[in-house]
């Protein structure tokens, strides 16, 4: 194997939304942002790849078009995956194993802001049974919540205590859209939106990107006074339908973590890809975290939720506190499809 | 609860089309670029953007220099003639919206620009189109202007002679 780091990352400062900007316009930034970091030019750049959606944007081919802010002439070597950029981090991941190529730059966008997310995260179900039907995004997250709860014994001050820790640790996140300080008695006081979930337990609709840069061996070292190693990184799927699935545990996770090495040494922080407060419970258990473990330190997708883009920042972020010395050892986790359905732990260490 | 064996219950044949409509709706914004460009449009100017590593010249500007990844921050207004560089007749009709056949498609590079932009070519015989040919832009009725590069109608001989190959020969 070949050793890789992180040795960058940009994020844009995530917003509501984003009226005036295009895609372009919103990335270019951010990629310049994360090259000045690593202190590379485009040229040097082994290989691209990027993560977002055309039915986010409503656009066809969005994600050529995005290519604009990377400059793709000669040609470049690049790739795209229609979800979250962390899966194009995968596939950057494996690119570099092949040894040719040294860095990568990987980048994920999305502005959630122009149409409905709820009703466009529909279509990712299948088109016979369940999409015509048109259940939301939130709706199917709630049936989740529902099991979890019920299997647990823990009940809706626990998602709200969720939802406290995570805007408290926000309030240092720059690019956090919801932070601050509240109580679960305050967010309890809520009527619930579709029970059991409540407004609070849900992301914000957010437009942002993000950029990671990757390298191997010597060039990282040489790149980054501390870079943070990918010592383990695995993703692993389950069945699409959520009638089959055990929805109180995701085991795609455990299975991920498992072989991503998470459990094998103490973890120090853990960024999670949990859009909604109990997703949050429901990973944690799945990649056995005990209590010593900071979570989401950033405030996580609660505090600002920028679809394609904000699994990537969840390792982004783990990276960056491990360069920072603010933990040896993270583990990173992305999610994609339906409640939980497919889930990729990365685990980072510093040196 | 009995069950039957699915091969008996297959004498209907199978459902060969269901309806499942889908409508998405979105409020998508030009930006930046794109907007500068369309209310240059709606008051009769072409408005592109230079980039400040290759000083090519976007028409119609995105934003972006795409070979070099970097904003386009100068804007240049360009004059409304320019140069057929590439074009097709068109003999078959397929919209309602589209011109009488046969009609003409074509590549217009504007003097100064980098990247043509598409439009329509009248005021000549479809079969007297050529690529070099010079031609300007012929606009719609000043009341008629919006934020749409629909305010050319389309694009008519100048009757200058022909540009030389060498002038266009990078932008076909």
């Amino acid at each position: 194997m070949t050793d890789v780091a992180v040795v960058a990352f940009a994020q844009s400062k995530h917003v509501a939304a984003d009226p005036n900007r295009n895609e372009v316009e919103m990335l270019m930034p951010v990629v310049a942002e994360a090259l000045e970091q690593a202190g590379l030019e485009r040229e040097e750049i082994g290989f691209v790849c990027s993560g977002s959606c055309d039915y986010l944007l409503g656009v066809p081919f969005s994600f050529v078009t995005a290519l604009d802010a990377i400059g793709a002439w000669p040609p470049i070597r690049e790739s795209h995956v229609e979800q979250d950029a962390a899966w194009a981090l995968y596939e950057a991941w494996v690119r570099l194993q092949h040894g040719d190529v040294d860095t990568a730059l990987v980048y994920g966008f999305g502005k959630s802001s122009l149409g409905d997310l709820h009703e466009i995260m529909t279509l990712q179900l299948d088109p016979y049974y369940l999409e015509p039907l048109w259940p939301d995004m939130v709706s199917m997250a709630a049936l989740q919540a529902r099991a979890y709860l019920d299997a647990t014994g823990k009940t809706e001050r626990d998602l709200a205590e969720v939802v406290v820790r995570s805007r408290a640790a926000a309030a240092s996140n720059p690019n956090a859209i919801v932070a601050g300080t509240t109580t679960a008695d305050a967010l309890l006081k809520e009527q619930t939106t579709i029970a059991p979930l409540r407004t609070s337990d849900c992301p914000p609709i957010t437009d942002g990107a993000a950029v990671v840069i990757l390298a191997t061996a010597d060039r990282a070292r040489a790149i980054s006074e501390r870079p943070a190693w990918i010592r383990g990184i695995d993703h692993r799927i389950e069945a699409h339908s959520i009638g089959v699935r055990d929805l109180a545990t995701s085991r795609s996770t455990a299975l991920a973590a498992g072989r991503a090495g998470a459990a094998d040494d103490k973890v120090d922080l853990a960024e999670m890809h949990a859009q909604f407060s109990h997703e949050e419970l429901i990973v944690r258990d799945a990649l056995g975290l005990d209590d010593s473990a900071t979570v989401n330190p950033s405030g996580g997708p609660l505090a600002a939720n920028p679809v394609m883009a904000t699994g990537l920042i969840r390792i982004g972020e783990a990276a960056s506190r491990i360069s920072a010395g603010g933990g040896d050892r993270a583990v990173a986790h992305a999610s994609s499809g339906p409640c939980l359905q497919h889930n990729l732990v990365a685990v980072l260490e510093g040196e | 609860m009995s069950g039957r064996a699915i091969e008996d219950l297959n004498e209907d044949g199978p459902v060969t089309k269901m309806h499942a409509p889908i409508r998405l709706e979105y409020r998508i914004g030009a930006g930046t670029a794109q907007s500068r460009f369309l209310r240059g449009v709606a008051e009769g100017k072409l408005l592109g953007q230079k980039c400040p590593v290759c000083s090519k010249v976007y028409m119609p500007p995105r934003g972006s220099c795409p070979i070099h990844g970097v904003p386009t921050e100068e804007e240049v207004e360009l004059p409304d003639r320019g140069t057929v560089t590439t074009f097709c007749v068109v003999n078959i009709p397929f919209s309602d919206l589209a011109p009488e056949v046969p009609y003409v498609c074509a590549q217009v590079l504007l003097d100064g620009a980098d990247t043509a932009l598409f439009g329509l070519i009248a005021g000549m015989p479809a079969r007297e189109v050529r690529m070099g040919l010079r031609v300007r832009a012929e606009w719609a009725p000043r009341e008629e202007w919006t934020y749409n590069l629909g305010n050319i109608k389309w694009w008519e001989p100048t009757g200058e002679p022909d540009a030389d190959y060498d002038a266009y020969k990078d932008y076909i």
